[in-house]
């Protein structure tokens, strides 16, 4: 089947997707976008959300066919005019970076947190992240880059 | 593998009578971790989230009406006060990203016996509506499961909503995992009073083939009239009817006796936040 | 020995950012998993179902039947040497007669689309005569037990290979057994307390999958993209597999989605390899979560029991235990492990006798192998439990009891080798016991969100332990790291270029290996090169021993370089500073641009630390470590004892780490540590029935989420070893070893269950 989406703003289309491919597969394979991560295509590790029109998900569990004409962000989409968005920034300089692994799912889902709540308390940062596994950093220094991102809002 | 994206619920039925093995998939939260697994190749899917009418929610008479296509993330932003203990659940399910996109009615269709959502359903005596090209019928909630991952959907139905009447009473829910958070109950419990019928629903998760219901606590004589504070045997004697009411196994996730004595745990705690909660309404 | 005060920017001792850091965060670094070519086809395996059987045949004809596949290969196929392994080649890259544990590859597929590649697989069939499997260690060291590695064909010990030392192996299914004995093996005391103590099966669970993509070359060879630990120890062993001479298999490293021990190993490699050479295409192999928990090998379950005897004023008399390692069906680095649970056994403790015999033992069971802490995990976790026992029947605070026993410079290991550098034993515990209490609320009860308290039933507890390991390879090893740097002018300015092997696995090492350069070359501007085999090996990313060791040799790689800097300029005491040649007075003689000039000054060289030596087989006795690391941990939770729920409120930790090369990424590693370390206390488990294992996948194999890690406090010592480069001790894997046994020690003290076994499940709890 073909599948046609925006990905980052731009128009894409994908041909001979078979049915139960992810969009996971179609982004990384088919679209040559490998930003968003496979560490486990079961829902679990959050390492591959993407924006869905506006919605943060796991592209793991979303059917190709389900992104037919939607709107689709991912970490590669977030650097606007060649400067790193905010979140992304921070996540550098904090040291919230190890193997990085799980970073483009998180800044993604970091991005959507501060978009809905500018400022949030510890808990609610927890509450948010807790889709998004990281084996590395034991999550100190990812709470330390929402809330320098939050601070410098 | 084929794919349908129908456009309304009667073309939905419609392809779902034409074709009886074609899998629905909604927010995909089961279906496409089978589907990478390997675990399961349907000949076709029905994307089902193009569907408007899965998606409202509202009055309905007597009863909230919740579309099957309705994610929790709504649920929880926006039934939290007509439907507290499906809000309640909902916040335990999975992570953000699975609430973003999970729904009611592929809990309902997974039939899994620890759906987290089952449980308020009982509690509340739910009724769960469901519709093909021959009609629509109802089942209460308690009627719909059938086995572990076995329902009464027909080949050719669809999930359409879930009835809950709206909430006379207080109503709680807890779930134990062994994690703190994204995790797949070990067993949950819920409770919802009825001080016009004065009985006390109850829905027991992940401790039985599917889940259950604490029928000899329905009529638990509690101090509707005083509204008294409850009385420490009475409060016991919940947790052990709850706790005598499921069926539990060993399995990776705990031990059937770790189950039935959390669930004692469970029912004596929620039933308490419950009453104190009908308490100060009467006060 | 010298130390040098940074005064360069990005420096050593400066929290410099990472140089992929920016390719991380924009989603553009490739992982292995990343990678593609054109014409590229997709590998798949078929894993045995079986924990043991014999396979009678194999039919792959329906699978090379399907359109879109390009090759099926068995273990007739296999073009070298049949087996592999790090210290014992006995690992079959494909299941010849017999399959010995559950997921053991027997064939492999080539297809032009995943799908199809896992289509085909389920295609083949084999006819397998199933066997009993041999699953609990203590049985299968009895005498006249089933042996894992019977039959004659496939007998494993054929071949010793090389790295490892050589290792005493034992016979039948006895792996090895390390005895460790000091001072009197029967020697008594008034206050004896003993305990049997089990740590389950841990798994590393990385998040970026076992992966890489094989490209067949014009020469015959092959040129492998993988994520791994070890770029050499692999190539030698593909090459093998192969049947082709090194130099023509060629290893780059692909971005490594963590490791924590489990690339040691050998996983797809060869398979992509062959399957890359016999279609002529290059094959992408990408596993999935759960073959991943079947691709790697795991930290060992151990059961271990122990007996301390003690003074009335809790000075330790003797220590006694016997330690029992299950290593699966495969040697791996088994051998190792098990030396380090003896040598280590004590703890940090100053003990005039102990008898420990621990044993690496063969079953059916998953081959497990490295992971994070090695052996000394499973010894702590149990000693650490014992010095609690002891200070409560001595009536003692546990923090005192430790810090009178404590190890000291100066003091003697059970292995009768001298500890040199600090040991700062009982200042750690003592530090992280004087921070202030944890804050009396907490953002989370017990439960979560998941509403299962408002309080009722929550107790909290605070607990300690400290913990001990060595750093980088032991026991008489030839252990070196190689490092080429290459000073040269671009655009008028003089920057360095620095190459090795050294695997960058998250931990930060190229960040490590900039520093050293701008420190000692004295420039701003320095790349890291791919890490790939076109340069010596660097030693594996283990052991907590790159800054160490590569970071040694590119300091010894730099310094050649400057002394070229020198003699060119004609400064016999030069020194490097802000890209100008400095003399011995400190005065500016030329700028380094200017010496260098069109003339790159590149230098190779390989570093060494001082040479160990092996244990004596009888007694243990031996210098056989190089350096000692320690990490103290103090734990403070809340239990719902009535749920059996805990919610660990926050840890604090001190730890020495000699130098911190880059404090920022110092404090990353242990706090990373440390959270692998509460997972393994409370979630973190394998669970194998009959050889079987249950849970593999992310739904069922719980890490710990960002609401499972409290807030951490970490304090950081820097008491310079007089051995190392810059004073540095080795940094990762401390962390992961006294968290656990901090966390179950506080929720026995909220709850005053016994708790002998980690994970700690609810049902344990509540009893
Ligand atoms: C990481 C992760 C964590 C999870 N955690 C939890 C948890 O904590 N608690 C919990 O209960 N569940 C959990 N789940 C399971 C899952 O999210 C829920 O069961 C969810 O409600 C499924 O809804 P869905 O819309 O995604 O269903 P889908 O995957 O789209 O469908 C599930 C099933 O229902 C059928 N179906 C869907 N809609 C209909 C319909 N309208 N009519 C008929 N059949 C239909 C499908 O054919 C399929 O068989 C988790 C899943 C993941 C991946
Ligand atoms: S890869 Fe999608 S959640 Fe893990
Ligand atoms: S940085 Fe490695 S998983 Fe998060």
């Amino acid at each position: 089947m073909r599948v046609t989406c925006t990905v980052n703003g731009e128009p894409r289309e994908a041909d001979d997707v078979w049915p139960g491919e992810s969009l996971l597969y179609v982004l990384r394979e088919r679209l040559g976008l490998p930003g968003a991560k496979n560490a486990c295509e079961q829902g679990e590790c959050g390492s591959c959300t993407v924006y869905l029109d506006g919605t943060p998900v796991c592209a793991c569990l979303v059917a190709a066919g389900q992104a037919q004409d939607a709107a689709i962000v991912t970490v590669e989409g977030l650097p606007a005019a060649g400067a790193l968005d905010p979140v992304q920034q921070a996540f550098l300089e904090t040291g919230a970076v190890q193997c990085g692994f799980c970073t483009p799912g998180l800044i993604v889902a970091v991005h959507d947190l501060l978009a809905r709540v500018p400022h949030p308390a510890d808990p609610e940062i927890r509450e948010a992240l807790a889709g998004n596994l990281c084996r590395c950093t034991g999550y100190e220094k990812i709470i330390d880059a929402v809330r320098l991102a939050a601070s410098r809002a | 593998m084929d794919f349908h994206a129908p456009g309304t619920l009667a073309d939905a039925l419609a392809v779902k009578a034409a074709h009886p093995d074609a899998l629905p998939i909604a927010g995909g939260t089961d279906v496409m971790v089978d589907l990478n697994f390997d675990r399961r190749r349907p000949p076709a899917l029905i994307d089902l989230t193009r569907v408007g009418e899965l998606r409202a929610f509202g009055a309905d008479g007597a009863h909230l009406r919740i579309g099957a296509g309705v994610p929790y993330r709504q649920i929880i932003d926006q039934l939290a006060a007509r439907a507290p203990g499906l809000a309640l659940a909902a916040r335990t399910i999975g992570s953000p990203q699975i609430r973003n996109r999970g729904t009611l009615g592929g809990n309902l269709g997974s039939a899994s016996p620890a759906g987290d959502a089952h449980p308020p359903l009982l509690a509340a005596g739910a009724v769960v509506e469901l519709a093909s090209v021959r009609g629509t019928r109802t089942v209460p909630a308690a009627e719909f499961f059938t086995g572990p991952k076995r329902s009464v959907l027909a080949a050719d139905e669809l999930v359409t909503a879930v009835l809950l009447p709206v909430a006379p009473g207080p109503q709680q829910f807890a779930k134990v995992g062994t994690r703190t958070a994204m995790v797949i109950a070990v067993c949950s419990f819920a409770v919802a009073l009825d001080p016009v019928a004065r009985t006390v629903g109850t829905g027991i998760g992940s401790a039985g083939p599917t889940p259950l219901r604490a029928t000899a606590a329905h009529d638990l004589p509690l101090p509707w009239d005083t509204a008294g504070p409850l009385d420490d045997d009475l409060v016991r004697r919940f947790g052990e009817l709850v706790a005598a009411a499921a069926r539990p196994i060993d399995d990776v996730r705990g031990t059937a006796a770790y189950r039935r004595h959390a669930l004692g745990v469970l029912a004596r705690r929620t039933l308490t936040w419950a009453w104190d909660d009908y308490r100060k309404g009467r006060a | 020995m010298t130390t040098t005060v940074s005064t360069t920017r990005g420096g050593v001792g400066d929290s410099a950012l990472r140089p992929d850091g920016t390719l991380k965060v924009t989603g553009e670094f490739a992982f292995s998993s990343d990678l593609y070519a054109d014409d590229m086809l997709w590998g798949a395996t078929l894993r045995s179902p079986h924990p043991r059987a014999l396979i009678r045949s194999v039919d792959i004809g329906a699978a090379l039947a399907l359109p879109g596949v390009y090759a099926v290969l068995t273990a007739d196929d296999v073009p070298g040497e049949r087996r592999y392994g790090l210290e014992v080649v006995d690992q079959p890259v494909l299941a010849g007669r017999s399959v010995r544990y559950q997921g053991e590859p027997v064939a492999i597929v080539a297809a032009d689309h995943p799908e199809t590649a896992r289509r085909a697989v389920a295609r083949i069939t084999v006819d397998y005569e199933v066997l009993a499997p041999v699953t609990d260690p203590e049985a299968a060291l009895a005498p006249g037990a089933p042996q894992v590695h019977e039959d004659a064909d496939d007998d494993p010990r054929a071949g010793h290979s090389e790295p490892g030392p050589d290792q005493p192996l034992g016979t039948g299914n006895l792996t090895r057994h390390v005895p460790v004995r000091r001072g009197d093996p029967a020697a008594t005391a008034p206050v004896v307390v003993a305990g049997r103590y089990e740590i389950g099966m841990q798994d590393q669970a990385f998040l970026g999958v076992e992966s890489g993509l094989a490209v067949p070359a014009e020469d015959g060879g092959v040129d492998l993209y993988i994520a791994t630990q070890w770029l050499h120890v692999d190539q030698k062993q593909v090459a093998a597999c192969l049947g082709l001479p090194a130099d023509k298999v060629r290893l780059t490293l692909a971005g490594v989605g963590g490791a924590f021990g489990a690339r040691e190993d050998l996983s797809m490699q060869v398979h992509a390899s062959m399957l890359a050479l016999r279609t002529g295409r290059p094959v992408k192999m990408v596993y999935s979560r759960e073959e991943s928990f079947f691709g790697h090998v795991h930290r060992h379950p151990a059961v271990l029991h122990y007996e301390h005897g003690a003074d009335t004023d809790g000075t330790l008399v003797y220590v006694r235990a016997r330690i029992v390692l299950d290593g699966g069906a495969y040697t791996s680095s088994t051998p190792a492990v098990v030396a380090n649970a003896a040598t280590l056994g004590v703890g940090p403790y100053t003990v005039p006798n102990v008898a420990i015999d621990a044993y690496g033992v063969y079953t059916n069971n998953p081959p497990c192998g490295a992971m994070r802490g090695f052996g000394a995990v499973q010894a702590c976790f149990a000693y650490e439990s014992q010095m609690d026992a002891l200070a409560a029947a001595l009536g003692m605070d546990p923090v005192e009891l430790r810090a009178r026993n404590a190890l000291t410079t100066g003091g003697l290991m059970p292995t009768g080798q001298l500890v040199e550098g600090p040991a700062p034993v009982a200042e750690l515990l003592r530090r992280v016991r004087d921070l202030p209490p944890a804050p009396a609320g907490a953002d989370f009860l017990p439960g979560g969100v998941a509403n299962t308290t408002r309080g009722e039933g929550v107790v909290r507890g605070v607990g300690y332990a400290i913990g001990i390991k060595n750093v980088c390879f032991s026991e008489g090893f030839d252990d070196y790291s190689t490092a080429r740097v290459r000073l040269e002018v671009i655009n008028g300015r003089a920057v360095a270029l620095v190459h090795t092997a050294a695997a960058e696995v998250g931990q930060g090492l190229v960040t490590v290996q900039q520093q050293i350069a701008r420190t000692e070359l004295g420039v701003d501007q320095v790349t890291v090169a791919t890490a790939d085999t076109r340069v010596g090996s660097a030693g594996s990313s283990s052991a907590s021993r790159q800054t160490y060791m590569t970071g040694g040799a590119v300091r010894a790689a730099c310094r050649l370089v400057a002394d070229r800097v020198y003699a060119r300029a004609g400064v016999p005491e030069g020194r490097l500073r802000d890209g100008a040649v400095l003399d011995a007075s400190g005065a500016v003689v030329a700028s380094l641009a200017d010496v260098v000039g069109d003339d790159p000054i590149e230098q190779t060289t390989e570093y060494r630390h001082r040479p160990t030596s092996p244990l004596d087989p009888e007694t243990g006795q031996g210098d056989a470590h190089v350096q000692y690391a320690f990490a103290a941990h103090r734990a403070t939770v809340d239990v719902d004892v009535e749920l059996g729920l805990v919610k660990v409120v926050e840890i604090a930790t001190a730890q020495d780490v000699g130098k911190a090369v880059n404090p920022q990424a110092v404090v990353g590693q242990i706090q990373g540590g440390t959270a692998q370390g509460i997972g393994l206390a409370l979630m973190e488990e394998i669970q194998v029935v009959d050889g079987l294992v249950r849970n593999p996948s992310f739904t069922d194999y719980l890490i710990p989420t960002i609401l499972d890690m409290p807030p951490t406090r970490v304090d950081v010592l820097e008491l310079a070893d007089p051995h190392s480069p810059y004073g540095l001790r080795g940094v990762g894997e401390p962390p992961t070893i006294s968290s656990t046994p901090a966390v179950v020690a506080a929720i026995r003290a909220a709850t005053g269950r016994p708790l002998p076994r980690v994970p700690v499940r609810p049902e344990h709890i509540v009893g």
